[in-house]
């Protein structure tokens, strides 16, 4: 079959996403809506005073502007928090309260101090510029390395220190014990800078009440709307859930930022319930900047303990990690339990520490980002080990192969609480050494050389954990829901069927991917396979997509679903073809009598099913009914993995600096993956090379700035951060290791992050091999030209 | 971020100080000044339409002048809100030095922008600053002696 699983199937979304036909939140209005425009602090931090909004609610077409004694007033609850960490010393994690509309106090710029309720966007816009809010300024903490240090501002005053939690993991005296008999030890402090997601469709809502029925309708553009509607739902609105539907359409873009059920949702809801209507919000990019959840932001120090034969011994991590002003639904997760339990990588080290603090700071709320934590641990130890390869003189390449998990080692269990499914670690990275065609580099270097350019190679090895999770481990680890996902495969009629999934695309094809498997299982023609998704009110509660969890989980249950279609599918053919379930088999969307001609299709199963004339209905008798069925070919399952599981790979990239400019050009980059099966090689493709496009992204242009006096972001817009474009790529070079995954059915693993993880310490990495004649062994992030040069200055100095 | 600046004006300090304390004056010189009047306790309060990159807000602010010393310095010290474009606060030193029959002015102002203002127009402030300064001076020699040149000083911002 050329649609089933392994087909190059062309995404069956991308006419209408190309063709301007998408439908996004903000496509959609609701006939009598109001507009929202939100009063925001220009403040890092300050006391309010008074808010006086009486010249915003006079002005023209304003119907309401609502602010947090309402909201006090009213007994909103704050937003919730999806994962709580237990610190070293047992005390729980210091988690404030974030008040949907600020309560006394702005904690960060961008801090929703007001609402304005107008009838058109702009008497909406014009009125907040009324509302005088009265503040006074108290000093803010915004650095990351300066919020621990004693005299800093304190964000809170139930967290000193501006400490969230002392966290740790691994053995500790293990570790120490490895260093002292280590035969070279290798340090590296290092930054890994904040960024901002910046999806291409900014975030938008409209909430809708119906004083009537009491029914409340949130359309927003959300990566997991049963877990927004459960959240916003019994946390902060105390609106009962079969009152309470939330749709999310197309979304155009998230990488994390469109998980969290954001105070701006539950303000529109509040809002529109209050007051009987119905009522849109879509951020500008300016308010995208400030408001999103960002992502990253850790200020790290490291040692790698080897031995004289380069074998790694121990590894010791001191981490501070910046949350922002307020915990956001999954930031105490992201650097810990996504961040800490990959420091093994694809090695053995046999002794392995780290120790976390997450600090607030007065800067906008820090929460997962493509990769969330995967790519802090990876870029670090992915340094690290290249370093320590420059120091020991030992190949980049072969330091890490002397190191590797070997392939009969699995399942094998790290230091650091993980157990990893399965992989070839050696094969994928001689893959990759031969695309990259590393022997020639020597020659490609003196080439650069005669034409005046620094040519550098640098290698990264990613592993990450996908797959979001075994329930039971996840909750043991601290995660307040279980994160399994569900499905539903429901044959029409008329033979095809639609396909209803809890998770929801927000651009990594779905209704392609999904389609191929239920094309592939049940062997009905893909163009007879409609995938639903984003509407709670149409699927099973199911928890969304993030952290490369879809396919691994979602594909899994629909897998399940069919399973189960297959089954009653068999005893229905059994019937009408008057044979034995047992003697039924399925070929090919047929089911037939094994060893004659005697067949029928299953669309013909799925008619039968539904116009049920010749049909095993119940009589009632149960001495009759053994083998009775229900009409209708309907099946829902849910699929919880045993484990996560480990897509890894390998990436080489090489640059060429510009010595008197410090412009690094990338001119070659080879990423071979280890993503276990594949459904399709062309949707993988695309979400290695998007991938690898941001994570040099934050290796060469991206980081959010903030005034580290002010507080003010001064990255705040497209003409300061800078996103990478294609013309700062190379053609990229893929390629495949398939383990497949003994956890899930379909054998897969993730494949939406490893790309951003893998790639950023590959160009880094490069970076600075091409600069090792200037003495250069670190440079920070972004690699601007400008940092490039002054590190050669002050590396040749 | 800190401004500097020097001029020479071609009248005599006293005047130079006088002018300087005149809401008239003042509201003429300010770019932008659409308001501008003397409260009870000596200070202003001002709007200001000022424009910043692609961002452009009207400033209502309150201006206080501290630390007097006539006619030879004070410090103004302001602060504009500008809506949801954010806010300004300035902290001007200046000082008046007799130069024959000339005035020597100098200022040393301290500014701090925040909200959309600062995170729009970052990279803009400071040449918008300086051309506000500009003005404001030429504009003020012009109120202070009428038809004369004002002369800018090469002094360094820092």
């Amino acid at each position: 079959m050329t649609t089933g699983i392994g087909a190059r199937v062309l995404r069956k979304e991308d006419r209408r996403f190309i063709t301007g036909n998408g439908n996004y939140v903000d496509d959609i209005n609701v006939n009598g809506q109001y507009y929202a425009a939100f009063v925001r602090s220009p403040h890092p931090h300050a006391e309010i005073g008074s808010v006086d909004i009486a010249g915003a609610k006079a002005s023209d077409g304003v119907i309401e502007v609502l602010t947090g004694a309402e909201v006090a007033a009213d007994e909103i609850g704050g937003l919730p928090v999806g994962w709580g960490i237990t610190q070293t010393n047992g005390e729980p994690m210091v988690e404030p309260a974030w008040p949907i509309l600020a309560q006394g106090r702005v904690r960060f710029v961008g801090d929703a101090v007001a609402v304005v309720i107008a009838k058109s966007i702009d008497a909406a816009r014009d009125a907040a510029e009324m509302v005088n809010v009265s503040y006074t300024p108290i000093p803010a903490v915004i650095a990351t390395e300066d919020a621990p240090k004693d005299g800093a501002p304190q964000v809170w005053d139930e967290a000193p220190g501006n400490t969230s939690f002392d966290w740790e993991i691994g053995d500790k005296a293990a570790a120490d014990q490895a260093f002292e008999g280590a035969h070279h030890v290798t340090k590296l402090e290092l930054v890994n800078q904040r960024l901002v997601p910046n999806a291409m469709e900014p975030r938008a809502a409209i909430a809708e009440f119906n004083s009537v029925s009491g029914d409340l309708t949130l359309h927003a553009t959300a990566q997991a709307p049963h877990a927004i509607r459960l959240l916003l739902g019994a946390f902060v609105l105390q609106q009962p859930e079969h009152k309470f539907r939330v749709i999310s359409p197309d979304v155009g873009g998230g990488f994390g930022s469109k998980i969290y059920p954001y105070a701006e949702y539950a303000v529109l809801c509040w809002a529109a319930r209050r007051m009987g209507c119905a009522i849109k919000w879509t951020a500008d990019r300016s308010e995208s900047f400030i408001t999103d959840a960002h992502g990253r932001d850790h200020v790290s120090e490291a040692e790698l303990a080897l031995d004289a034969d380069g074998k790694f011994l121990g590894l010791r991590v001191n981490t501070v990690a910046n949350m922002g002003a307020y915990l956001s639904a999954f930031g105490p997760l992201v650097p810990t339990f996504l961040y800490a339990t990959l420091f093994a990588g694809q090695y053995t080290t046999p002794a392995i520490y780290a120790h976390v603090k997450a600090v607030f700071t007065n800067t906008t709320p820090v929460d997962a980002y493509r990769g969330a934590g995967r790519p802090e641990a990876t870029f670090l130890l992915e340094r690290i080990v290249e370093k320590a390869a420059k120091e020991t003189g030992i190949d980049p390449a072969d330091i890490r192969r002397r190191n590797f998990i070997q392939p009969d080692q699995f399942p094998y269990a790290t230091p650091v609480a993980l157990t990893y499914d399965s992989g070839e670690y050696g094969a994928t990275l001689d893959k990759a050494l031969a695309l990259a065609d590393y022997t020639g580099f020597a020659a490609r270097r003196d080439q650069s050389k005669t034409s005046g350019k620094l040519r550098g190679i640098g290698f990264s090895l990613p592993i990450e954990a996908t797959g979001a999770a075994p329930s039971a481990i996840a909750g043991q680890l601290g995660a307040r829901a279980g994160l399994y996902e569900s499905a539903e495969v429901r044959f029409n009629p008329t033979g095809s069927v639609t396909v209803f999934s809890g998770s929801h695309s927000h651009g990594q094809g779905h209704a392609t991917t999904f389609a191929q498997v239920v094309s592939d299982q049940l062997g009905v023609p893909i163009e007879n396979v409609e995938v639903v998704q984003g509407d709670t009110s149409n699927s099973q509660f199911g928890m969304g997509t993030y952290g490369s969890r879809s396919l691994s989980v979602g594909g899994s249950a629909i897998v399940r679903a069919c399973d189960k279609i297959l089954a009653k599918g068999r005893k229905i053919a059994a019937h009408i073809l008057e044979a034995s379930a047992d003697d039924i088999e399925f070929v090919d969307g047929n089911f037939q009598v094994k060893g004659t001609d005697k067949a029928m299709n299953i669309a013909e199963v799925a008619f039968a099913a539904y116009v049920p004339h010749n049909y095993p209905l119940p009589t009632g008798d149960p001495a009759q009914d053994e083998n009775a069925l229900e009409p209708g070919l309907n099946e829902q399952a849910f699929f919880d993995p045993l484990n996560f599981n480990f897509p890894n790979g390998a990436y080489i990239c090489e640059v060429e600096i510009d010595p008197d400019t410090g412009v690094v050009q990338i001119v070659d980059f080879s990423a071979v993956d280890d993503v276990g099966n594949i459904i399709n090689p062309m949707i993988v493709e695309g979400q290695v090379h998007g991938g690898i496009a941001q994570g040099v992204g934050q290796a060469l242009y991206e980081g959010a700035v903030y005034d580290k006096e002010t507080g003010q972001l001064l990255s705040g817009s497209m003409m300061d951060y800078t996103l990478p474009r294609a013309d700062n790529l190379p053609m990229i070079k893929t390629g495949t290791t398939e383990t497949p995954c003994p956890f899930n059915p379909l054998g897969v693993k993730g494949c939406g992050e490893i790309g951003t993880i893998g790639a950023t310490p590959a160009v880094i990495n490069a970076i600075i091999d091409a600069l090792g004649d200037y003495g250069v062994t670190d440079i920070s992030m972004p690699a601007t030209p400008e940092v490039v040069w002054r590190a050669m200055q002050e590396g040749r100095a | 971020m800190e401004l500097k600046g020097a001029y020479k004006i071609p009248a005599a300090r006293e005047l130079v100080w006088e002018k300087l304390n005149d809401p008239d004056v003042l509201r003429e010189s300010i770019p932008g000044c659409e308001e501008l009047e003397q409260n009870e306790d000596g200070g202003f309060s001002a709007t200001v339409k000022a424009k910043v990159g692609p961002v452009s807000a009207k400033f209502k602010g309150a201006v206080t002048l501290e630390d007097l010393n006539p006619p030879a310095s004070y410090r103004i010290v302001g602060e504009g809100k500008g809506g949801v474009a954010g806010f300004a606060k300035g902290d001007t030193e200046v000082t008046l030095e007799e130069v024959g029959d000339a005035t020597i002015l100098r200022y040393v102002a301290d500014a701090r922008i925040g909200g959309k203002l600062a995170q729009i127009g970052s990279r803009l402030i400071k040449g918008t600053a300086r051309k506000m300064a500009d003005q404001f001076f030429t504009n003020f020699a012009q109120q202070v002696a009428p038809g004369a040149d004002v002369e800018k000083l090469d002094e360094e911002d820092t």
